[in-house]
């Protein structure tokens, strides 16, 4: 009988308690010297139902969830020859192992989660048994403009948000004859609300970084940086004993596995900054600098770190390539849309039943995600919208739900795809105070660099306070659509550029939210005493 | 807080110094590590507030002179970036959740229900030195939203009484210890 237990142990199973269960199961394990072996993984991304435990024995796994300590011992009872009392079967998620009886997974197609909890990110041998490098070995086979044109045809494009096509982007890079050229890992995942790229880190690190071999070997790269938030502590252990392994197992470092490459790569912990999320930012923050970005053109893939030619991938980018060289362009290609290949994680939060890490192809109209993988709304409230892409995104009004995950479909919307955070408002909440919220956050993070970003996202934020409280002027609507289009169409960077996106997203499908705000004095055409606004100068502004 | 005003730093750097002598030994080690590498200010500076908890203005003249940047580039960079902090913080690290998914929960209410109680505003830390009171992006712990995380310990799905309940406790806790 061989039997494996499986705990989550990512950052959201240990906010959830996954500590004290882990150590509840290995003194059960101990006590009894049971011939089991114990296996911390990363999350399975049922966050709703945390901490999540696998039980399997001769290749028949349950899953079960929440798992407190005090449940450990009942459960492993039934499993381990001790009787069954005690198991309630609300504690069970699944027993079958397509997980159909469990839609949340079961209607999921996992590509660059496919091995989060399941594996053990920090044992190298467990990535190998699941094809572990094999599509980097395959990569060095094969020319690299090949590897860029299978790239090209998989329709993979890039997954931090702006969508633009990964193999168009390497093939530039490639073309250049400069030296040295350097690759870039984004992994500053700052979207409040989005924690996919640090899930697929803490779960099966190594996937993204065969990604970014691949990468370097197609486009003649010598050094990688990955940039990470240091607010992920887990995260960046994870990657660090990673590179080690990978280092001793010969993919990393100087003439790697006999090809003639060299390539190396250096974590880089960013200190707290939402604008570098943007790729100059990025740069200047990785060269020691305040992250700050700059004019492009040029680009990265001409003028990048330190003058030379970079390029620039997101995680889950990175973390697709793998499966693409493995299984082939086509295939990637065909669980997309016509322009678009491939598979999307999302992180699922806010009023919804499902909570947690979901990962749907390209083209899976929202509603799928929301009610048949997301299970509706919670306490049996009606959804209102779902606000995609965080700060820089929209919301979708839950009239539109038969809109495709898809970027051009997105986008068509008012809304982005955005990096994968999705948060589900239920009608309780205030478009107007959702709005609000989302413009604080960028009028705080905008660096201060652009005059139109800095003041005007200063000067919206002052109206949308009057609207939310009720002292919303009459021309205000109007100011706010000028200053939304100045700021998206004269700042500096995307974090300036969209920023506006909230608020254009709640007046075009929330109009009546914002009358609503408008105080009656303004309506009856009296001054309003309380209201400083000063109309002539905002306009000026 | 903020660094000595530039009157002062000049009279500092020209008239004899408080930096005479190298730098403490563990200031030594970690500034060793990055010697000649420019692009290592901010690792550098991380590397200093994990050692002391904050960034303590003598390390950072240190790390000026022994490095070579001028402190009003540290300074850029400190101020630029919302890790880095100037002044010591309490002994609990109190930061509650603005993410997306803790706001539609009401987080604010919960910040706001914790500077009444402690009275202090945001980014201060209370006269004991038990405190201080912060607010963070996003935890990524949206499915237990709102959340509070005091150090490393996360607390799930709070209100604002709970949420100063927690912080009473552990000020028991403290006191408790302190009379053992």
């Amino acid at each position: 009988m061989t039997s494996i237990i499986r705990i989550g142990m990512s950052t959201s199973d240990i906010a959830a308690g996954a500590g004290i269960t882990y150590l509840a199961i290995k003194s059960y394990i101990r006590n009894r010297q049971l011939p089991v072996t114990l296996k911390r993984t990363g999350s399975l991304g049922a966050s709703h139902r945390e901490p999540v435990v696998d039980v399997e024995i001769d290749g028949v796994s349950t899953l079960y969830g929440p798992v407190s300590p005090e449940r450990v011992a009942p459960l492993l009872d039934q499993h381990f020859g001790a009787g069954s009392r005690g198991v309630s079967p609300e504690w069970v998620i699944s027993r079958r192992a397509d997980r159909s009886d469990y839609p949340f997974l079961g209607r999921q197609v996992k590509v660059t989660t496919k091995l989060c909890g399941l594996i053990d990110p920090h044992s190298l041998d467990d990535f190998l048994a699941h094809d572990g490098y094999q599509a980097f070995k395959k990569a060095l086979k094969m020319s690299p403009e090949a590897i860029v044109q299978a790239i090209k045809d998989s329709k993979l494009r890039g997954r931090g948000g702006a969508g633009f096509p990964t193999g168009i982007k390497w093939g530039i890079i490639r073309k250049s004859p400069v030296r040295p050229k350097y690759l870039i890992c984004n992994a500053d995942e700052g979207d409040p609300g989005a924690f996919m790229d640090r899930a697929t880190i803490e779960g099966d690190p190594h996937r993204m970084l065969e990604g970014l071999l691949i990468a370097a070997y197609a486009t003649g790269a010598s050094k990688g940086y990955i940039y990470v938030r240091a607010e992920y502590p887990l995260a960046v252990n994870t990657l660090r004993y990673a590179i080690e392994q990978a280092r001793e197992y010969g993919v990393l470092g100087q003439n790697i596995l006999g090809s003639g490459m060299d390539f190396d790569i250096v974590i880089k912990e960013g200190a707290g900054a939402f604008v570098c999320g943007e790729e100059t930012a990025l740069m200047h923050s990785i060269e020691g600098k305040r992250g700050m970005p700059s004019m492009r053109p040029p680009y990265p893939a001409e003028h990048g770190l330190w003058g030379y030619p970079s390029n620039i991938n997101n995680v889950e980018t990175l973390a697709s390539i793998s499966s693409i060289i493995l299984n082939g362009p086509d295939w990637f290609a065909n669980l997309g849309t016509e322009k678009s290949g491939g598979t999307k994680a999302f992180a699922l939060a806010g009023a919804i039943k499902n909570s947690g890490l979901v990962e749907v192809p390209i083209g899976t109209p929202l509603r799928e995600l929301i009610y048949d993988i997301g299970g509706g709304c919670t306490d049996g409230r009606d959804l209102k919208a779902v606000q995609l892409g965080g700060p820089s995104g929209g919301c979708i009004p839950a009239s539109l739900m038969d809109t495709p995950i898809d970027y051009d479909e997105l986008k068509a919307t008012g809304a982005i795809m955005g990096s994968g955070g999705m948060i589900v408002l239920d009608e309780t909440v205030s478009m107007v105070d959702m709005a609000h919220y989302f413009l604080t956050f960028t009028q705080d993070e905008s660096c201060g660099k652009c005059l139109p970003c800095r003041v005007g996202t200063r000067k919206m934020l002052n109206i949308l306070k009057r609207f939310l409280d009720g002292q919303g002027q009459m021309d205000d609507l109007d100011r706010l659509q000028r200053l939304c289009s100045t700021v998206a169409k004269s700042s500096l960077c995307g974090l300036g550029q969209t920023a506006p996106n909230p608020v254009l997203t709640t007046l075009r499908y929330f109009e009546d939210e914002y009358l609503a705000a408008i105080s009656e004095h303004a309506i009856n055409g009296k001054s309003n005493g309380k209201v400083k606004a000063q109309p002539s100068q905002e306009a000026q502004a | 807080m903020k660094l000595r005003t530039d009157k002062a730093l000049k009279k500092h750097i020209y008239r004899g110094d408080t930096l005479i002598g190298p730098p403490p030994p563990e200031l030594i080690t970690i500034l060793d590590s990055y010697r000649g590498q420019p692009d290592a200010l901010i690792t550098v500076l991380e590397e200093i507030q994990h050692h002391y908890g904050y960034l303590p203005q003598q390390q950072l003249e240190y790390t000026a002179r022994e490095l070579g940047f001028p402190l009003s580039r540290i300074y850029g960079v400190v101020t630029f970036y919302n890790l880095f902090q100037f002044s010591p913080p309490g002994r609990y690290q109190v930061r509650v959740c603005k993410g997306t998914a803790c706001h539609v929960g009401h987080s604010d209410a919960i910040l706001k229900h914790l500077k009444e109680k402690l009275g202090i505003e945001e980014d201060a830390t209370t006269s004991d030195g038990l405190f201080t009171l912060q607010t963070v992006a996003c935890v990524g712990a949206c499915s237990l939203a709102p959340v509070q995380v005091v150090n490393e310990r996360t607390y799930a799905r709070m209100t604002p009484e709970k949420a100063w309940e927690a912080l009473e406790h552990l000020r028991a806790e403290a006191g408790q210890e302190v009379k053992e």
